[in-house]
């Protein structure tokens, strides 16, 4: 008899941290993206996704608002919006 | 979308953390043929809690202090098994888990020269434990067991030169860097890995809880911190200086105003003075001033 | 094959024949001869393994941990403060499920520093989930290594196992042995197949934070592992008797002179050799005494003592420990093992000897049966002296 001793990562799905948000969320324009990448590289939670210029967006699932994806961007073009608002991200 | 199977998102770490960048981007560098083994600290108990774990290369948590002679184990292993020159071994923890508690079992691991790299992330307090004071706290800092109070402006002591103690060792690769330079940072565990034998990298990260910060400051906070001189960022190579970050320095004053831990400083000229002697001498030290 | 060796050599044989890849150990008086043997060997490439010289008890542990998750069959050696300083390691292996076997050469404790034999170190360590083991003389050290590996690595238990042997008495002491040969090493313990392991082809994760949500079933688990182990010695015992022609009956007792005993001590490890003499001297002169020795200390058998011992009247338990503030160790067990049961001793008393390697001799062995009668002892030492507690400090 075993009980709880190792875990595989394939079958570990992570905590939604996603629910931690609950005052700001990040709001990409994808207007003057350069794909710099520096948003993917800077995000906390690795939730940040993209390869094309104004293409980059944010998995809500495990975002926790922390703002760092705007701070970074050199082209402003990431804004930190009210979490109520919900604005529709690709 | 998984950006970075190697570290996963999900994991518990706060908002902004400057340790959970620096450890992506340590094993996003490394690569996945690394195992990795952890010392109980913040980035161990925000990346594993069963059954949930982010890690996405093999990773071993025993005690708080002993990751490095845990690699040791590891790596010992792995050349009777004749893997050794596949496989990349990383041993990691805080600043109080490698410079206190982990102080012998690192220098053990550094004197046996085993071919793993040890990684510190330097957040300057027992974060994980509600910020107490460590070994590499820097001077007059306010952590809970270190509080400014009426005769005291904080931590009394300079920070701990466990780089200089790696140093000593007679080690390939010791080197400092920052969260918030992450390609300096990926660049160093890229060269770090491709080096044999036992090697060191102190990562500057930043922790909005216990520096008190927004969860935003992290890129503003650490790069003062380079560019006032107080976490130099160098290179040594086989004991000779080969690369440092060169800044045109800050007064200090700019990057003690950025975080609560040092507000009870700001209204005082003498303490802050204290403080950039340090950041001058490091300054002087590693010649980090910009010509020209 | 026979040979007339010391017992720590005999010890580095056998661990040689059991291939470990990766030993590990920090000097410590008794055991220091364990680890040079085993050094030398790997140093003349007689054994391939790596050995990792640390800088401490505790690294040495975390070392032979790190290895065993990679997959590698390991070993270490230790004593008493060596012991104690990685007893965190000591019950980290154990509940990571990591079949780690080490010696423990067991010596007195610090303070005051004494290095000589009892078994307090161990004993102390008796919570930590390892299984353990104790020899009563070279031949049994030497054969209960092979035993503590077959254990450890079966499918069924993962769990870590210490094998004590007496400081000095065995360790140092010179016996003819039959030492193994390697053809019936390898027919006895197959190589270690890991069940998890650290392996890049398979990631996981070892060592996880377990919240109120998850712990205790792995304090259960290894709790059940250890009683379903009872069983899995006498496989074992069996197996190894096919193999190598010595009986260990169920590796838990050995009983002596048992059957019709009416005063009987019970034991633990070396002391049991002079124990069997007295054994002897008082049965020839017909007096109905036996020993029953212990083998295995944890898991405690309960059960097997209550077979043996529950028609005997009077039962001494000699403890080579003391539970300071208690009763004595083994004693406080013997006695959960026939409370509130139907039959039993009528007198279960407790004696404390060889403290600090203090020699327990054959009229202290006989002082522990003239002292073992109607009026039942709770706690006792043998062979104390008084003069020396005359001891005043301060004004």
């Amino acid at each position: 008899m075993f009980g709880p001793l190792t875990v595989n990562p394939l079958k570990s799905k992570g905590s939604k941290t996603g629910s931690w948000r609950t005052l700001l969320r990040p709001h990409y324009l994808h207007k003057n993206c350069i794909a710099c990448r520096m948003c993917l590289i800077i995000c906390p939670e690795g939730c940040v996704s993209g390869k094309e210029k104004n293409a980059f967006s944010t998995d809500f699932t495990y975002c926790k608002g922390c703002g760092l994806c705007a701070d970074i961007c050199p082209k402003k073009d990431i804004d930190m919006v009210p979490e109520e608002l919900k604005i529709e991200d690709k | 979308m998984e950006n970075s199977p190697l570290f996963r998102s999900g994991h518990t770490a706060c908002a902004g953390c400057g340790q959970a960048i620096a450890a992506r981007l340590v094993i996003e560098a490394a690569g996945a043929n690394t195992i990795v083994v952890n010392n109980t600290g913040c980035l161990e108990v925000f990346s594993t809690k069963y059954p949930e774990t982010v890690w996405g290369v093999p990773w071993i948590h025993s005690l708080f202090e002993n990751s490095a002679a845990v690699a040791s184990g590891v790596e010992a292993a792995l050349i009777y098994l004749g893997k050794k020159d596949s496989t990349n071994v990383i041993a990691q923890g805080g600043d109080g888990s490698t410079g206190d508690i982990g102080l012998q079992a690192l220098s053990g691991m550094l004197e046996r020269g085993h071919d793993i790299l040890y990684v510190c992330y330097d957040n300057e307090a027992y974060m994980n434990t509600g910020v107490q004071r460590s070994g590499l706290t820097p001077f007059d800092t306010n952590t809970t067991t270190s509080p400014a109070g009426a005769q005291s402006w904080g931590n009394l002591r300079p920070k701990k030169p466990i780089p200089e103690i790696c140093l000593a060792h007679g080690i390939p690769y010791v080197a400092t860097a920052s969260a918030g330079f992450p390609q300096d940072l990926s660049r160093k565990v890229k060269k770090a890995i491709s080096l044999k034998g036992p090697k060191y990298i102190q990562i500057h990260s930043s922790c909005p809880l216990g520096w008190r910060h927004e969860s935003n400051q992290m890129l503003p906070v650490s790069k003062l911190a380079v560019e006032t001189g107080l976490y130099p960022l160098f290179e040594y190579e086989n004991g000779v200086l080969t690369g440092r970050k060169q800044i045109a320095p800050k007064p200090v004053e700019e990057y003690l105003k950025t975080q609560g831990r040092f507000k009870h400083l700001l209204n005082n000229p003498e303490e802050i003075k204290k403080i950039q002697e340090i950041a001058d001498n490091n300054i002087k030290k590693y010649n980090l001033k910009l010509e020209g | 094959m026979k040979e007339f060796i010391e017992g720590s050599h005999a010890i580095a044989q056998i661990i040689k024949a059991t291939s470990p890849g990766v030993i590990s150990a920090y000097p410590i008086t008794p055991q220091t001869h364990i680890v040079e043997d085993l050094a030398k060997l790997v140093a003349n490439k007689e054994l391939n393994a790596q050995f990792v010289n640390v800088e401490s008890e505790h690294s040495a542990a975390s070392v032979v941990l790190g290895a065993s998750a990679t997959g590698v069959r390991v070993y270490t050696a230790t004593s008493s403060q060596g012991l104690f300083y990685m007893q965190e390691v000591v019950f980290n292996i154990a509940g990571m499920r990591l079949p780690v076997v080490m010696t423990c050469a067991n010596r007195a404790v610090s303070a005051p520093i004494n290095i000589w034999n009892d078994q307090q170190d161990s004993i102390s360590l008796r919570d930590a989930g390892w299984f353990q083991i104790y020899a009563e003389d070279n031949q049994e050290a030497v054969d209960f290594h092979l035993v503590a590996y077959r254990l450890a690595e079966d499918k069924r238990v993962m769990l870590p196992v210490m094998v004590c042997m007496d400081g000095f008495i065995l360790t140092h002491g010179m016996e003819t042995i039959d030492m193994p040969e390697q053809e019936k090493v390898n027919k006895f313990l197959p190589p270690y197949k890991p069940l998890y392991k650290l392996d890049t082809a398979y990631p996981i994760s070892m060592g996880l934070l377990a919240d109120p949500d998850y712990y205790m079933e792995t304090r259960f688990a290894i709790q059940e592992t250890m009683k379903e182990s009872i069983v899995y010695l006498s496989e074992i015992s069996k197996e190894f008797n096919t193999v190598f022609g010595r009986d260990y009956k169920d590796l838990l007792v050995e009983e002596y002179q048992i059957k019709d005993a009416e005063k009987v001590i019970v034991a633990m490890g070396s002391v049991c050799g002079t124990i069997k003499e007295v054994v002897d001297e008082q049965r020839a002169k017909g007096k109905k005494v036996g020993l029953l020795r212990i083998i295995s200390y944890r898991p405690f058998p309960y059960a097997r003592i209550y077979e043996a011992l529950k028609d005997v009247s009077k039962v001494a338990v000699l403890d080579k420990a003391v539970s300071l503030g208690a009763y004595a160790p083994i004693a406080v067990e013997m006695k959960a093992a026939f409370y509130g049961k139907k039959k039993g001793p009528k007198v279960i008393s407790s004696f404390v000897a060889g403290l600090g390697g203090r020699d327990i001799t054959l009229e202290s062995v006989h002082e522990v049966f003239r002292r073992l009668n109607t009026k039942e002892v709770n706690f006792d030492f043998i062979d104390l002296k008084p003069e020396l507690l005359k001891e005043e400090y301060g004004e």
